[in-house]
C-alpha cells in the first residue's frame, strides 16, 4: 500500500497547542481491510489450540423452575464424550459473580438449584467434536419442578409477585431515589405539568459473530488461559477471577485481532468464559465453545426493556423547570455486572442538552424471568432520550409551539461551556444551538412543514420527528457506584471508584519504523488505521511507516481495569494514549539526538524523517540514524538514556472523581452532541412506517478519520432504527422466548436502510490532546426517539399517542384500529 | 451414532480435495474445519444472515444450509478465491475504497453476493443493488458503504472491459 500525502496539510487548534496535522482529519483507507477482504482475518473460531475439544450447552426450557435432579449417565457413555459439567458442580467449583449492589442474591455461570430464564445454562458437555457434544446434550435428563414465572416489570415489583431469588425476598436488585436541585419547587412554579408512561422494548445490536470461547486450564500451574471475543471493560476480568476464586494474574484473557461486531453485547460474555473454564478444568482439556444463533438470541445479553413514568414542569414559554422520572428497568433474571449501569451510565447527561436544573430520578432495577441484560450500543441513553424527546414534543403540542422552538428554548448555550449538569456531568465543550441550526437548514425544516401540511390535506399520515441528545463517551468507572447508597460509600474501608485510563505502547526499530500496541479490543472501529494516522503526525512520518497490531493479552499488554473498547472510548481516550506515547517516544529521540549532535534539546525539531537544529539546519541527522544508534550502538548512549526506543503512556482524565455524597458524578468524560430529523409516512392500511428522509448532525470534536466516523454514524443510526421499527426480543407471559431465529427477530437489510444526510459541527474537547470525542454510539441513542417522534407526529391528527416501541406494522395497526386490537 | 463416512471430491478455488465426511457434516464446517478455509463465516446456521455465502458451480449458495456430501463433485469459490496473484478483485478493491466493511465478519458473504450480482447485471441501479444484497445481513455499516462499494465496483469493472 503506497500512500500519497494529502494535498493540503490541515492546521488544527486544540488544547491551546498549534498542531500541524497531515494525516489526522483524512479519510484514509483502513489498514484492517485487506485481511478481512481476503478471508485472512483472525476471529476466535479461526483459532485452534493443541488437543482442543468442543463444548455444547444444555439450556433450560423453563422460565422459572427448581432443578430436582440430573442424570448424565447416558451422555457420559456416548462415544466421544469426555465430560459433563452440571450447574450443581458449577456451584461447587466457583463462587457467585460479584456485582456492585447491596442486594444479596447469587449469580453463577450456570443454574444452581433453580433456573430463572429460558436458555439459562444447565449443563455443559465436552466432547471430541461439536456434533458429538450436541448429540450428548440431548441425552442428559434433568427433572424440573416448574415455578410461576414473572416477566412483566411492573407486575414484578408488586407485593404478590413470584420471587426469583428467595434470599432477596423481592425482585428489586437495586433502588435509588436521586434528587438534584429543588424538584418540588419547580413543580409548584410550573404553568403546566405533563405526565406520561413510556415503554421501551428489549432489543440487541446483535453482532453477526456470536460469542466464542476457548478455555484452557493448566492443572499444574493452576492457570486459566481464555481466548474469546470479549471486548472489555476489563473490570469484568476481575469479576471473572473472583468467580473462579483465583488471583487475577492466573486468569489470562486473549482477544484476537478480529471481533465480528459487538456493540456492547460481548461485554457480557464473561460468564461463559468462566463456565468454559470450569468445563476445561473438569475435562482436563482445552475446550472451544461457539455459541449458535438461537443461543445468542435467547441467552447472551441485550439491553433492558423498561417502563418509565415521566413528569415535566414547564413554563408557558416552554421553559423546562423540572423533570421527574420513575424508571422500572427490567434487567432479567440476574442483576449481572456491569449492571445496573444501564440506569446510571447516563446519569451525568440525564437531561441531555437542556438546561433544566431540577431533576428527580426514582430508579428500580428489577429482576424477572428473562435473559440477563448488559451493555448495548447507547447503553441507557436511547431509553432516556426516547422519554425526554417525547416529552418535549408533548410540551410543544400542549403549548402550541413548534417542537424545534421548544428545544431551542431549553438548550444549554455555547457560552456556558464547560457546563456542569445538576447530576454532576461536566460537558466539556459543545455548541448545541449551532447543531440545531444546521439540522434545520439541512432539512429545510420550514419547507418540510409545508410539505407535511400538503400531505395531511391529502389525508396522508406524514410525520416529522426531532431528537437531540448529548453523547457521553469514556465512562468514569465511578458512576456505577451511584447504585450504592451514599452511606455505604462513606463506610470506612470502602474503596471508592473513579477513572477511565487507557494505555498505548510504541516502539521504533533500528531503521526508524514504528510498531504500536493498544489496550483496546476493537470490533470493527478501525483502530489500527486511526493510530497510524495519529502516530504519523506526531512523529513526522507516514502511516505506512507504522504497524499497529490489534490483539489483546492480559499477560502481555499494558492495561488497567478500565481498558477495553466500550462506552465510545477509543476516539477520546485511546487516541489520547497513542498521542502521549508517540510524544514520549519523540522526546526520547530528541534527547538522544541532542547528545549525538551536541546541540541543546530545545533547539531540535523533527521534520520529514530528520532531526535538526532550528537555527542551524546543517546540524542534523536522520531519525533512522538516531534509532540505529539506540538499538545497535549503546556505547554512544548517555547514561540517562535507555537502550532501544520504546515508550508506554497511560492517558487519564483529571475530571474523573468518585460520586459525591449528594450522588453527583461526572459519569463520562467527553460529551458530544447529535440531533436527528426523521421524516416518515405511515401506511394506514398495513401499519408500515416508511422513512422518507433523515438528517443527522453530529459534534464529535476533532474528526480524525471522517470516513470511519460516518460509518459509525450509519451503523449506530440503523441500530436505533432497527430497535424502533423491527427488532424485539419477545417473551410470552409464561416467559417462553418467542424470537429465537432471524425469521422472528427481524433485522433491517439493505432495502430498509435509509440514506442519512449527515452534517458535522466541531467543538474540540479541551480535555483530549487532539480535541476528539467518542462517536460510536451517538445516533443509536437518538434514532429511536426520532422515529417515535415522527410516527407520533404522523398520527397526531388522529389523536393517537405514541409512547411505546417498536413501531412495527402490528403495533402501528393496533394504534390505528384500537377497537380491533387483539 | 452416525459413524458412516462418505468419500467426496470437491474443487475449491481451483484446487481439488478428496475427503471422507460424515453425511451430516455441514458444507460450512467442511470448508472451515476440514479444509481450513476460515474465510467463510457462520453467522446464523439457518440461512438468513448470508455470512457463509459461497459460489457453488458459479451460483451463490448458503454453505450452512448444505451438507458437504451434497457438494460432491462441485466447483466452489470462497472468499479466498477472489483475489488473484496478490491483486484484489475489483469488488474487494471497491469495498476497501468505499468503507464497505467494519468488523469484516459479514464481508465474505457480501463480496460473493456482489460478485454474482455484477456478473448478472453489470449496470445495476442503486435500488437493484439494495434488492440484490437484501439476503445478506450487516450489523456495522448501516449498508450505505456496502451499496456504494458495489456501485463503485460496477463502474470499475466497466472500465476494465
Amino acid at each position: 500500500m503506497v500512500m500519497e500525502p494529502p494535498a493540503k496539510p490541515k492546521k488544527k487548534e486544540a488544547s491551546g497547542q498549534k498542531l500541524s496535522k497531515k494525516w489526522v482529519g483524512q479519510p484514509i483507507k483502513r489498514r484492517e481491510d485487506p485481511r478481512l477482504l481476503t478471508g485472512r482475518g483472525t476471529f476466535v473460531d479461526d483459532i485452534t489450540v493443541p488437543n482442543m475439544h468442543h463444548a455444547a450447552i444444555l439450556r433450560s426450557p423453563h422460565a422459572h423452575a427448581r432443578i430436582i435432579s440430573y442424570d448424565t449417565r447416558e451422555a457420559l457413555n456416548h462415544p466421544g464424550v469426555l465430560a459433563v459439567l452440571t450447574g450443581e458442580e458449577v456451584g461447587q467449583m466457583s463462587k457467585p459473580f460479584p456485582v456492585g449492589v447491596v442486594a444479596p442474591f447469587k449469580y453463577y455461570s450456570a443454574a444452581v438449584g433453580k433456573v430463572r430464564y429460558v436458555g439459562e445454562p444447565v449443563a455443559v458437555v465436552v466432547a471430541s467434536d461439536r456434533y458429538v457434544a450436541e448429540d450428548a446434550v440431548e441425552l442428559i435428563q434433568v427433572e424440573y419442578e416448574s415455578l410461576p414465572p414473572i416477566v412483566n416489570v411492573e407486575a414484578a415489583v408488586e407485593a404478590d409477585a413470584p420471587v426469583l431469588h428467595e434470599e432477596l425476598g423481592n425482585n428489586i436488585g437495586c433502588h435509588r431515589l436521586l434528587n438534584y436541585g429543588d424538584v418540588d419547587q419547580a413543580f409548584e412554579e410550573a404553568d403546566l405539568v405533563l405526565k406520561e408512561r413510556f415503554v421501551f422494548p428489549r432489543y440487541s445490536s446483535l453482532p453477526l459473530e456470536t460469542y466464542a470461547v476457548i478455555a484452557d486450564y493448566d492443572a499444574i500451574t493452576k492457570m486459566f488461559t481464555v481466548h474469546s471475543n470479549f471486548m472489555g471493560p476489563f473490570s469484568m476480568h476481575a469479576v471473572a477471577a473472583r468467580a473462579l476464586d483465583i488471583d487475577e494474574n492466573k486468569l489470562r484473557f486473549i482477544v484476537p485481532s478480529d471481533i465480528g461486531g459487538s456493540f456492547g453485547i460481548k461485554s457480557s460474555i464473561y460468564p461463559y468464559m468462566v463456565l468454559l473454564s470450569l468445563a476445561s478444568k473438569k475435562a482436563g482439556k482445552p475446550v472451544k465453545w461457539i455459541e449458535d444463533r438461537q443461543e445468542h438470541l435467547m441467552a447472551s445479553s441485550c439491553q433492558t426493556d423498561r417502563v418509565a413514568y415521566r413528569e415535566v414542569a414547564v413554563k408557558k414559554d416552554g421553559t423546562l423547570l423540572g423533570v421527574k422520572s420513575k424508571i422500572l428497568e427490567n434487567v432479567g433474571a440476574y442483576l449481572r455486572a456491569p449492571e445496573p449501569a444501564c440506569t446510571f451510565r447516563p446519569i451525568g447527561n440525564f437531561v441531555g442538552p437542556y438546561k433544566v436544573r431540577n431533576v428527580q430520578i426514582d430508579a428500580y432495577d428489577v429482576m424477572t424471568n428473562k435473559c440477563p441484560t448488559g451493555p448495548n450500543r447507547g447503553y441507557g441513553c436511547q431509553q432516556i432520550y426516547f422519554e425526554q424527546e417525547r416529552m418535549m414534543d408533548k410540551v410543544a403540542e400542549e403549548l402550541k409551539l413548534d417542537p424545534i422552538e421548544v428545544r431551542r428554548q431549553n438548550l444549554i448555550p455555547a457560552e456556558a461551556m464547560p457546563y456542569t449538569t445538576p447530576m454532576g456531568g461536566i460537558y466539556d465543550s459543545g455548541d448545541y444551538p449551532k447543531g440545531i441550526d444546521l439540522v434545520v437548514e439541512m432539512s429545510q425544516y420550514t419547507k418540510l412543514r409545508e410539505t407535511q401540511k400538503k400531505a395531511r390535506s391529502e389525508g396522508r399520515l406524514f410525520g416529522i420527528g426531532i431528537a437531540a441528545g448529548v453523547d457521553p463517551s469514556v465512562s468514569n468507572m465511578g458512576y456505577i457506584t451511584i447504585a450504592l447508597p451514599p452511606e455505604f460509600r462513606a463506610r470506612p474501608g470502602y474503596l471508592p471508584k473513579s477513572g477511565s485510563a487507557e494505555s498505548a505502547t510504541i516502539q521504533m526499530n533500528q531503521r526508524g519504523k514504528v510498531s504500536v500496541t493498544m489496550g483496546t479490543t476493537p470490533q470493527g472501529q478501525g483502530h489500527e488505521t486511526v493510530v497510524t494516522q495519529i502516530v504519523a503526525d506526531e512523529l513526522g512520518i507516514t502511516p505506512d511507516d507504522v504497524v499497529v497490531v490489534d490483539e489483546f493479552d492480559t499477560a502481555k499488554h499494558g492495561w488497567s481495569i478500565s481498558s477495553g473498547t466500550y462506552a465510545s472510548r477509543f476516539a477520546s481516550v485511546g487516541t489520547s494514549a497513542a498521542v502521549l506515547a508517540a510524544r514520549k517516544l519523540k522526546k526520547k529521540i530528541i534527547h538522544l539526538a541532542a547528545a549525538l549532535l551536541s546541540a541543546p534539546e530545545e533547539d531540535l525539531i523533527i521534520e520529514e524523517g530528520k532531526v535538526f537544529a532550528k537555527d542551524d539546519p546543517d546540524k542534523n541527522m536522520t531519525v533512522k540514524r538516531v534509532a540505529g544508534t539506540a538499538h545497535w550502538n549503546h556505547e554512544l548512549l548517555p547514561d540517562d538514556i535507555e537502550a532501544g526506543l520504546q515508550a508506554r503512556a497511560v492517558f487519564r482524565f483529571p475530571s474523573n472523581v468518585a460520586p459525591d455524597p449528594q450522588d453527583r458524578v461526572n459519569s463520562s468524560n467527553t460529551y458530544g452532541f447529535m440531533v436527528e430529523i426523521a421524516v416518515v409516512e405511515v401506511d394506514p392500511d398495513s401499519g408500515q412506517v416508511k422513512i422518507l428522509d433523515w438528517f443527522s448532525v453530529h459534534d464529535a470534536g476533532t474528526i480524525i478519520n471522517p470516513m470511519i466516523l460516518e460509518g459509525q454514524v450509519y451503523g449506530g443510526a440503523l441500530h436505533g432504527i432497527g430497535g424502533a421499527l423491527y427488532e424485539e426480543l419477545a417473551y410470552d407471559e409464561e416467559g417462553q422466548f418467542l424470537t429465537g431465529s432471524f425469521m422472528h427477530y427481524v433485522c433491517p437489510t439493505s432495502v430498509e436502510a435509509p440514506v442519512l444526510k449527515i452534517g458535522h459541527t466541531c467543538s474540540p474537547s479541551p480535555l483530549t490532546p487532539l480535541g476528539s470525542k467518542g462517536a460510536g454510539e451517538s445516533s443509536s441513542e437518538t434514532a429511536p426517539a426520532a422515529i417515535a417522534g415522527a410516527v407520533g407526529d404522523a398520527l397526531r391528527p388522529l389523536g393517537i399517542n405514541v409512547n411505546e416501541l417498536p413501531l412495527n406494522p402490528k403495533k402501528v395497526w393496533a394504534l390505528l384500529h384500537p377497537s380491533q386490537e387483539k | 451414532m452416525p459413524q458412516e463416512f462418505r468419500s467426496i471430491q470437491i474443487t475449491v478455488n481451483g484446487e481439488t480435495y478428496h475427503r471422507q465426511v460424515e453425511p451430516r457434516r455441514l458444507l460450512s464446517d467442511f470448508l472451515r474445519d476440514d479444509l481450513n478455509l476460515r474465510g467463510t463465516h457462520v453467522g446464523c446456521e439457518h440461512g438468513i444472515c448470508g455470512a457463509c455465502t459461497i459460489l457453488l458451480n458459479g451460483e451463490t449458495a448458503r454453505s450452512c444450509l448444505m451438507f458437504a456430501v451434497q457438494a460432491d463433485g462441485a466447483k466452489i469459490t470462497t472468499v479466498e478465491g477472489l483475489a488473484q496473484n496478490g491483486e484484489l478483485h475489483p469488488v474487494q478493491q471497491a469495498f476497501w475504497e468505499n468503507h464497505g466493511l467494519q468488523c469484516g465478519f459479514c464481508t465474505p458473504g457480501f463480496l460473493l453476493t456482489a460478485f454474482e450480482l455484477l456478473e448478472r447485471n453489470p449496470n445495476p441501479t442503486e435500488q437493484e443493488v439494495r434488492v440484490g444484497l437484501s439476503g445478506n445481513m450487516c450489523r456495522c455499516t448501516g449498508y450505505q458503504g456496502i451499496i456504494q462499494s458495489v456501485l463503485a465496483a460496477a463502474e470499475k469493472m466497466k472500465g476494465q472491459k
